[in-house]
């Protein structure tokens, strides 16, 4: 199929309808918004007016999707930051039920109201939590329109595979930016699912009721899987490299550019970019020591303020056998300059940053 | 003549206090599902408060929603399942308080679900605190000089407002009771006529029953049935505000 040029969150939204997508329920918010305007009409078009709703607040919108998931769509909504704290009640309500969902959170910066900068600063909200409970989504990370087509085209599937929400954690610029992207056929679940509400009362919603240990174990065996089965990253020119740099998103591509530069003039770096964030890639921080055990350090590049990808990047190069210093560049607001990063790996060099871990 | 005890196919047991109301609803609403032919297409959002405590008396496909976000889960699910007969259960905190945006928003929309809510005048699972529908000078636990209207607002009356508000275009809206014999036959018609309204694709729903809570209200049942029938009913007029076309 020929690839078209599209806007990140346009392309999210086509390509969550090419995944099965059949119930969409969400509220405007920069910089998401081009997700609900475009399925407000596209949704129609194929036959679906009444799957979707342009609800009152961010918190209907996530009960609606989780009524809609639970009589058997597959069911999504979009927002950023401030839109996703309203959810986080909901969220942690799905994961009680079981209830496998997509959420988009196009991120803006900063907390309250925030800017609308482009942003990394939910990954402590998305990957260790947000609502009350123990609960993770999955987290797809991606570093491009393409990548997060592909990962929207397999949400679903795998979100009804573990019963589990999944978060899209995409952010402003990825959202608003355009790149050519192929879109997959439509495509519908395979099998009909043994679980939800359709009137009969023969099938229920199926998770262990109550709080014992039944339940923990059914939460355990859960995402034990998920940690064993969905670790995804990415491996660029690590096999020589003195320091790794670990990032997602925009940030993982301006880490691209900075490893060209640095290589040119001689510096052996690398980067370890996670494709998930959760469950977070400790086997690949394990293949990278097999690979290239001699890593001096790590540098996290990130899009936030005081740096938190960079907690499990120190944990999982421990757990790895790394005994090497981590550092951290939180860059705030808006994707970060080459310069700004290549000065920061300067620094550390120098003596002039110090590690964080 | 031999009378023959006939309890509805769905109807469970529950553990409500003595006295307690919601028991008659929701045997009332499954008495008349199975006279409607949809005891077995039928999905319960249930609210969070007193109905934790009776979810078990539902035997059906059912979801116990978030506080207050029961409208928009039934909604999600209506529009997932239009065929199936989709309504919420929900006390007055839970629909006219912590949910009064989600209820609101549904009636608004004209959702084709129906809303069935228990009135008892104050937050009963918490153990009897104000709500937006209690009565002007009731003592309860945060309002133990008698509520102050003044400072907290009116009693709500959600059905009057849905079916009389420009904007709002509601298939039905009424409210009973469930105090007597007479008074329960009319609100089975009220709830009969709310299901009906969604069978025919109508729109939103809604019955309100003002119901005792003695363990609350620090009364016996019979106080508790003079108390509806005076000042409860004297601020929440039972009747159709609107009814179907």
């Amino acid at each position: 199929m020929a690839k078209e040029l599209l806007k990140g969150n346009v392309a999210a939204a086509e390509a969550a309808l090419r995944g099965g997508c059949d119930f969409f329920a969400g509220y405007p918010i920069t910089p998401s918004t081009e997700t609900l305007e475009y399925l407000s009409h596209r949704m129609p078009e194929l036959g679906m007016k009444e799957r979707f709703i342009q609800s009152e607040n961010e918190i209907a919108a996530i009960n609606m999707v989780m009524g809609a998931a639970s009589a058997g769509a597959r069911a999504m909504t979009a927002s950023s930051g401030p839109g996703i704290s309203l959810k986080a009640e909901g969220m942690s309500y799905a994961a009680h039920y079981s209830i496998p969902f997509v959420l988009l959170n196009v991120q803006r910066w900063g907390t309250g109201l925030g800017s609308l900068k482009s942003g990394q600063a939910d990954y402590f909200r998305e990957c260790k939590g947000g609502g009350h409970g123990d609960y993770h989504n999955i987290v797809y990370a991606p570093f491009n329109i393409q990548e997060m087509v592909d990962d929207m085209y397999e949400a679903w599937d795998v979100a009804e595979k573990y019963r589990v929400g999944v978060t899209m954690f995409s952010e402003a610029v990825l959202g608003q930016m355009m790149e050519a992207v192929e879109m997959p056929p439509f495509k519908k679940r395979e099998k009909e699912l043994d679980w939800g509400v359709d009137g009969t009362g023969t099938k229920g919603m199926k998770y262990p009721t109550g709080d014992g240990w039944d339940y923990v174990e059914f939460e355990l065996e859960k995402y034990n899987r998920i940690i064993d089965e969905m670790q995804r990253w990415e491996f660029y020119n690590v096999e020589d490299a003195d320091y790794i740099f670990t990032a997602v998103g925009l940030p993982a591509r301006a880490c691209l550019d900075v490893i060209a530069k640095l290589r040119a003039r001689g510096e052996k770096v690398g980067m370890l970019r996670p494709k998930i964030i959760w469950p977070f890639p400790f086997l690949g921080f394990e293949e990278l020591h097999r690979v290239n055990p001699h890593v001096k350090g790590f540098i996290s590049v990130e899009m936030n303020d005081m740096g938190q990808m960079v907690d499990d990047v120190a944990l999982a190069a421990k757990k790895a056998g790394f005994n090497v210093p981590v550092y951290c560049y939180p860059c705030g607001g808006g994707v970060p300059q080459v310069k700004a990063i290549i000065a920061k790996y300067q620094d550390i060099l120098d003596g002039v940053l110090k590690e964080k871990y | 003549m031999t009378i023959i005890k006939k309890i509805p196919d769905k109807l469970g047991q529950h553990a409500l206090c003595a006295g307690c109301g919601h028991g008659i609803v929701i045997r009332l609403i499954q008495e008349v599902l199975q006279e409607l032919g949809q005891a077995d297409n039928q999905i319960a959002v249930v609210g969070v408060g007193c109905i934790c405590t009776a979810t078990s008396a539902l035997k059906v496909d059912r979801f116990q929603a978030a506080h207050g976000r029961a409208c928009a889960t039934a909604e999600g699910i209506k529009r997932v399942r239009p065929n199936v007969v989709v309504y919420t259960y929900q006390g007055d905190g839970d629909a006219y308080t912590i949910g009064i945006a989600e209820s609101l928003n549904a009636a608004y929309r004209n959702e084709n679900i129906t809303m069935i809510s228990i009135n008892n005048t104050n937050f009963g699972m918490t153990g009897g605190q104000m709500s937006w529908t209690t009565l002007p000078g009731q003592k309860t636990e945060t309002s133990v000089n008698g509520r102050d209207c003044e400072l907290t607002g009116l009693p709500f009356h959600f059905p009057e407002m849905v079916a009389n508000s420009q904007g709002f275009h509601v298939a039905y809206a009424a409210r009973g009771t469930v105090n007597d014999v007479k008074s329960i036959n009319q609100t089975k018609r009220m709830i009969r006529n709310a299901f009906e309204a969604q069978l025919n694709g109508e729109g939103f729903s809604v019955v309100e029953v003002l119901t005792a809570c003695p363990t609350n209200w620090h009364m016996t049942p019979q106080q508790c049935q003079e108390r509806i029938s005076t000042s409860v009913e004297s601020e929440y007029p039972v009747g159709e505000f609107k009814k179907r076309g």
